[in-house]
């Protein structure tokens, strides 16, 4: 592990905002809990199944996400050797001279992962192989000389003396250990949590959280936890020793490849909104508030919006920050800046011209509300437009705002992924869904197919954006007014 | 009279919701004989809706029949599969809804719908179906039936969409009609014509109603026999005057009196504490117990039987012996006569307000509505003027004007002496504590994300009513006693409460901030006769108590008898009678005035005047006949009536806008017009 006195801690803009929001999000559920009111809709979501099991997916990917934004630059390996010279000479220089750190942003998640990271083969290799995938010319292979045939790899399968009944022993081991050490590190780690929530019940608690307490459905985000835990204890066992899901044209591993791309796509679906929510529910309420001009300025202002290919905007403002970036290298220390630069730019633009449909459903919302009765009694008082504003209609609209919220999260994942195949999304360094897809449009065009790479960035995206839905799903269902069951007479 | 057409037994319904099973309705039993009109009365949520619903097998999917059998002619309808089911439904017995706005599919005609009905259960062919129609329209009085045809439920009144409904009910000729409030969403003078072509279809088929509904007059004018609901149960059933004159059952005792026609203006009415309980778990005694004003120590635990056959019974064991309801107290004083003075605290001259119809690509101005179109009053301190009229005359308009929450066209009002109309900005915000208003709905005049506290609250910060938080919640403390809610009230939030305890929270948020002047929109149409029993009370002691104005909109013409000094009556936009409340309710002058007396229906049958149906519908304010409003739908309109508005008289000490009524110091003539013959111009 990495010694963490050495380390400096770095923040990218994106990290800034990123654990920001985790922060609000925090405050907003402490806020929830202590209103009774407010409450009470949530925990028709615990209720629903879906919505559970999707919830604790999410979480998931969220906490791998997390993980991805804490960065920190290490020290370089040459640096404390020179501080620690001997004698009195030395103490003064370890005290003149400080610690050098690489110019490379590391994450916690990549320490977590050392050291798949660094186990970077020559070029393709399929899901678990011990060989490469294409042959080379192998020195001292043959009597003869040199004869082509498929290398071993580096690191894939590396132990193996024998790559034939050996391998598949060796795998189903490791899976099985993985699964169980999974398995009981995650029933671990939930009694550990039952006894801090207080020792006193915590059995009963324990058991609650595993077998259902009858009433709601928390028992299966437990569950779905336990098998991720499983999941994850496997694929961590096999990884030590194998490409899970092969490498692509560089060598790299497609996993790591791939949990890095989720920090990227939940950037995008969170900072987004972050853009769109204030522009669009400040204007949706206000147009459908005040009416009169406000209401025409607002409503030409997306329908313009709305007219202009959103493809051709973001384009453009991409690549004009590609000119800045270029015209400006010192303003970014390092490459991962860079690419920082351009996602938080690009959040920035998508944000921009994804508010005009919140605005819509916020302008028509309030355009009822507006007559309702509450809100004229509070004009018969003289309360200020914009205190009914903030009083009346905004939490009356709050439920369209959330389900919107997650609702565009799924949207603007996918819309990463476009953006980038099209070669106007993130920074080609940075990885993300977007370009593995882009460069297996290459890889798919190969005899035999490369289909991996393709194959594992559809799963995993899949999965975060199906979870996505099926929680906004059950947030709507919760949500939302009418899907209520109404009184009768 | 062999058998019933439709026998009900023992039948129970429950609706799942949340997990929980809810019995909304615990064991009817009843019968209706053919040709007879059979009401079932009760509040809101006393399951009679369910019950009807239950007949025809149409339940929510929430709800489902637990027991009971109900049986058709001898048939046991709970048995019949459902396909079967859907032959009988719209043939033998038919439904007409509460809402005939949403009863009609808006994109098919009217010809369509109806036609629908004709082929599916008759087997006619499409243009046997529409020669049908036609006749159908007719007979539900439908003018010039071949155009209506190819209309869609937009181009319909709501009137004549409830007679749509009634058409398409019919066309299966069934022998049992269901009418779950037929007219409640309609205006008194629709809901006369609706009525009555309900009876005359009655009589002409000699098929059997069941009528649904809430309203005592209705069933008063309608009904052969009534079974009173409460709380999932038949209390007391037995022959329309026997039910309503000779009532047995306590809770059918206190819902007749807390009957603001039965009280004298004066007097206090009778109301009936608290509200009807949850149906959730078991009933321990007579559901009826914790409401009961003669309530014994045995009510609690024993469930109460049934007494007596089905046709007439009671479900109360001490019945017979009750004592009579103590005389309630009577009002303080001659009701604000103390405080009130010649003094107008708000006077209206020649306001109007228009709204401006836009049409075209630039949206000019083509016209507009005339929703107010120079009205003249005046409210002297400490009184109640009643402003009454059906929906669409413009006196919420008007109510709304004088609130300040509209903007005048026209004209101009003063309020304690000071203009009023012309206040502009921060001058009009800082005296806007002196007017306020109570709204007709309860449930949207609350906002459902704020505690009580913060909505009494939000008026006395806003104007600066009390000098700090504390102050002012020492203040709501003191409002909630005064409107008769706990002080614990504050931290809950609007929907942990009843319609009449909100009604009452929207009357303190009103009174926060000390107005001289309430304008009371409707304030308990929303409500059960039993709680507005007890808004009408609330609303006479704070006039006693504070000495405050009010302007009562409403088109209940017992509310405005029992609470109101003065009386406005208005049609289209303009007052046709002003005068004092007693004087116009007892012998109108206006003939409008007239029929809207004449078509509410009355309890106390000897009471009902001679009916004065007014034919056709109130026209648009955007376009007002030529001449006096009214001449359109007056039996007495003739040439001047259609050329020239008549100018207001002195007439029985008010003021009309009526060519034909008798000037000032002329006798008053009880009969004064004598209706147009045919023929005549």
């Amino acid at each position: 592990m990495i010694d963490l006195t050495t380390i400096e801690p770095a923040l990218l803009w994106t990290d800034v905002l990123l654990i920001g929001l985790v922060l609000a999000l925090v405050g907003l559920v402490w806020h929830i809990r202590r209103h009774a009111h407010l409450a009470a809709p949530w925990r028709k979501v615990a209720l629903s199944r879906a919505g559970m099991v999707s919830a604790s997916v999410l979480a998931v990917f969220a906490g791998i996400g997390l993980l991805d934004s804490l960065h920190y630059r290490p020290a370089l390996p040459d640096a404390p050797a020179l501080a620690a010279g001997p004698g009195a000479a030395g103490k003064a220089l370890r005290h003149s001279v400080e610690l050098r750190h690489s110019v490379e942003l590391r994450s916690a998640l990549d320490a977590l992962l050392d050291p798949l990271p660094t186990q970077v083969e020559t070029t393709y290799s399929a899901p678990m192989a011990t060989r490469a995938f294409n042959k080379t010319a192998l020195e001292g292979a043959a009597p003869g000389g040199t004869a082509r045939d498929y290398p071993r790899l580096k690191f894939g399968g590396a132990h193996l003396a024998d790559e034939g009944a050996a391998k598949v022993r060796d795998i189903g081991e490791r899976v099985v250990r993985g699964a169980l050490s999974g398995l009981a590190c995650a029933v671990g780690a939930l009694a550990l949590l039952a006894l801090l929530c207080g020792p006193r019940a915590a059995i009963g608690r324990f058991r609650g959280w595993l077998f259902g307490n009858g009433e709601d459905a928390t028992h299966w985000a437990a569950w779905t936890l336990l098998g991720i835990a499983t999941l994850a204890g496997a694929l961590a066992w096999l990884a030590g020793g194998y490409h899970v899901f092969g490498t692509d044209k560089v060598g790299q591993d497609v996993l790591y490849q791939i949990l890095k791309s989720i920090r990227t796509a939940l950037v995008i679906g969170t900072l987004t909104t972050l853009v769109t929510l204030p522009i669009g529910v400040v204007l949706g309420i206000a147009a459908g508030y005040f009416r009169g001009w406000i209401d025409d300025v607002i409503q030409y202002l997306y329908t313009t919006l709305n007219s202009i290919p959103g493809v051709l905007l973001i384009a453009a403002s991409v690549l004009m920050t590609q000119v800045y970036m270029d015209t400006h290298p010192e303003s970014f220390e390092t490459v991962t800046a860079r690419a920082d630069f351009r996602l938080l730019f690009l959040c920035l633009i998508l944000g921009i011209t994804s508010w005009t449909g919140l605005a819509r459903l916020l302008r028509g919302e309030t355009l009822k509300l507006r007559e309702l009765e509450y809100v004229q009694a509070a004009q018969a008082f003289g309360v200020s437009s914009w205190s009914i504003l903030g009083r009346h209609i905004l939490p009356n609209v709050m439920h369209i705002v959330l389900i919107a919220m997650v609702m565009d999260f799924s949207g603007l994942v996918l819309a990463e992924a476009v953006l980038s195949y099209v070669g106007v999304g993130v920074d080609p360094s940075m990885i993300s869904f977007g370009t593995m897809i882009n460069s297996a449009r290459l890889e798919m065009a190969r005899e035999p197919m490369v289909w991996w790479a393709l194959a594992a960035a559809f799963v995993f995206m899949f999965a975060l954006v199906l979870a996505a839905n099926l929680f906004a799903d059950a947030v709507r269902d919760a949500l939302d007014p009418r899907t209520r069951v109404r009184g009768v007479a | 009279m062999s058998t019933p057409l439709l026998e009900v037994r023992d039948l129970a319904v429950d609706l799942h919701l949340g997990g929980r099973a809810l019995r909304v309705v615990a064991g009817v039993d009843f019968e209706i004989r053919r040709g007879e009109t059979f009401a079932l009365l009760g509040e809101s949520g006393c399951g009679k809706s369910m019950t009807a619903l239950a007949l025809m097998r149409l339940l929510p999917d929430v709800g489902a029949v637990a027991g009971g059998a109900v049986r058709l002619d001898g048939e046991d309808l709970m048995a019949r599969p459902e396909a079967l089911m859907r032959e009988l439904r719209g043939r033998r017995m038919a439904m007409i809804f509460q809402e005939p706005m949403l009863s009609l599919n808006p994109v098919m005609t009217i010809g369509a719908q109806i036609g629908e009905v004709l082929t599916g259960h008759l087997g006619l062919s499409a243009k046997a179906a529409a020669a049908r129609t036609v006749e159908l329209l007719t007979a539900v009085g439908i003018a010039d039936p071949l155009r209506r045809l190819d209309e869609y439920p937009f181009q319909l009144s709501g009137g004549m969409k409830q007679r749509v409904m009634i058409a398409m009910a019919l066309a299966g000729e069934p022998e049992l009609l269901i009418a779950d409030e037929p007219t409640t969403a309609l205006d008194v003078t629709i809901q006369a014509q609706v009525l009555d072509l309900l009876k005359r279809l009655q009589a002409e088929r000699g098929m059997s109603l069941l009528l649904i509904t809430h309203d005592l007059g209705v069933v008063a004018n309608m009904a052969h026999h009534v079974a009173v609901m409460y709380a999932g149960q038949v209390v007391e059933s037995g022959s329309c005057e026997q039910v309503l004159q000779r009532p047995r059952h306590p809770y059918t005792r206190l819902l007749l009196t807390a009957l603001p026609e039965v009280t004298g203006p004066n007097q206090r009415l009778a109301t009936i504490p608290g509200q009807v309980p949850p149906l959730d778990g078991g009933v321990a005694g007579c559901r009826f117990a914790p409401r009961c004003a003669w309530v014994r120590d045995d009510c609690r635990s024993l469930a109460p039987g049934w007494d007596g056959t089905l046709r007439q019974g009671v479900r109360c064991p001490h019945a017979d012996g009750l004592a009579a309801l103590p005389e309630a107290p009577r009002g303080a004083g001659a009701s604000g006569q103390a405080a009130g003075s010649d003094v107008p605290l708000l006077r209206a001259v020649d306001v109007s307000v228009h709204f401006p119809i836009r049409a075209g690509l630039l949206r000019h101005e083509v016209g507009a509505v005339k929703a107010v179109d120079g009205v003249s009053l005046s409210i002297p301190a400490g009184r109640t003027l009643a402003l009454v009229g059906e929906s669409g005359c413009g006196k919420t308009t008007l109510g709304k004007a004088i609130v300040r929450l509209n903007t005048l066209t026209g004209g101009e009002i003063s309020f304690a002496g000071g203009d009023w109309s012309g206040l502009r900005g921060e001058a009009l915000r800082s005296r806007r504590n002196q007017v306020q208003i109570v709204f007709q709905d309860p449930y949207a005049s609350l906002d459902p994300r704020m505690r009580v506290a913060d909505i009494l609250t939000e008026g006395m910060a806003a104007l600066g009513v009390g000098r700090n938080a504390s102050d002012r919640l020492a203040r709501v403390d003191r409002l909630l006693d005064q409107v008769g809610l706990p002080a614990a009230a504050r931290w809950r939030f609007p929907h942990e409460f009843s319609g009449g305890q909100r009604q009452r929270i929207a009357i303190a948020r009103a009174l926060a901030v000390e107005p001289r002047l309430i304008v009371c929109d409707e304030p308990t149409s929303a409500l059960d006769v039993s709680v507005q029993a007890q808004i009408l009370n609330l609303l006479k002691d704070l006039q006693d108590e504070l000495g405050v104005a009010y302007l009562l909109i409403s088109h209940n013409l017992s509310v405005v008898e029992y609470l109101a000094h003065e009386v406005a009556v208005m049609y289209l936009g303009r007052i046709v009678e002003q005068g004092e409340a007693k004087r116009v309710l007892k012998r109108p002058q206006h003939p409008y005035t007239q029929a809207l007396l004449s078509a509410i229906p009355r309890v106390d049958a000897t009471r009902q005047t001679q009916r004065v149906v007014l034919g056709g519908e109130l026209p648009s304010p955007a376009n007002p006949p030529e001449g006096c409003h009214f001449n359109p739908r007056c039996a007495f309109a003739d040439r001047v009536c259609r050329e020239a508005y008549p100018p207001p008289v002195q007439a029985d000490e008010r003021e009309v806008r009526c060519h034909h009524v008798v000037q000032a110091g002329g006798a008053y003539v009880a009969a004064p017009l004598r209706p147009r013959l045919p023929g005549e111009l």
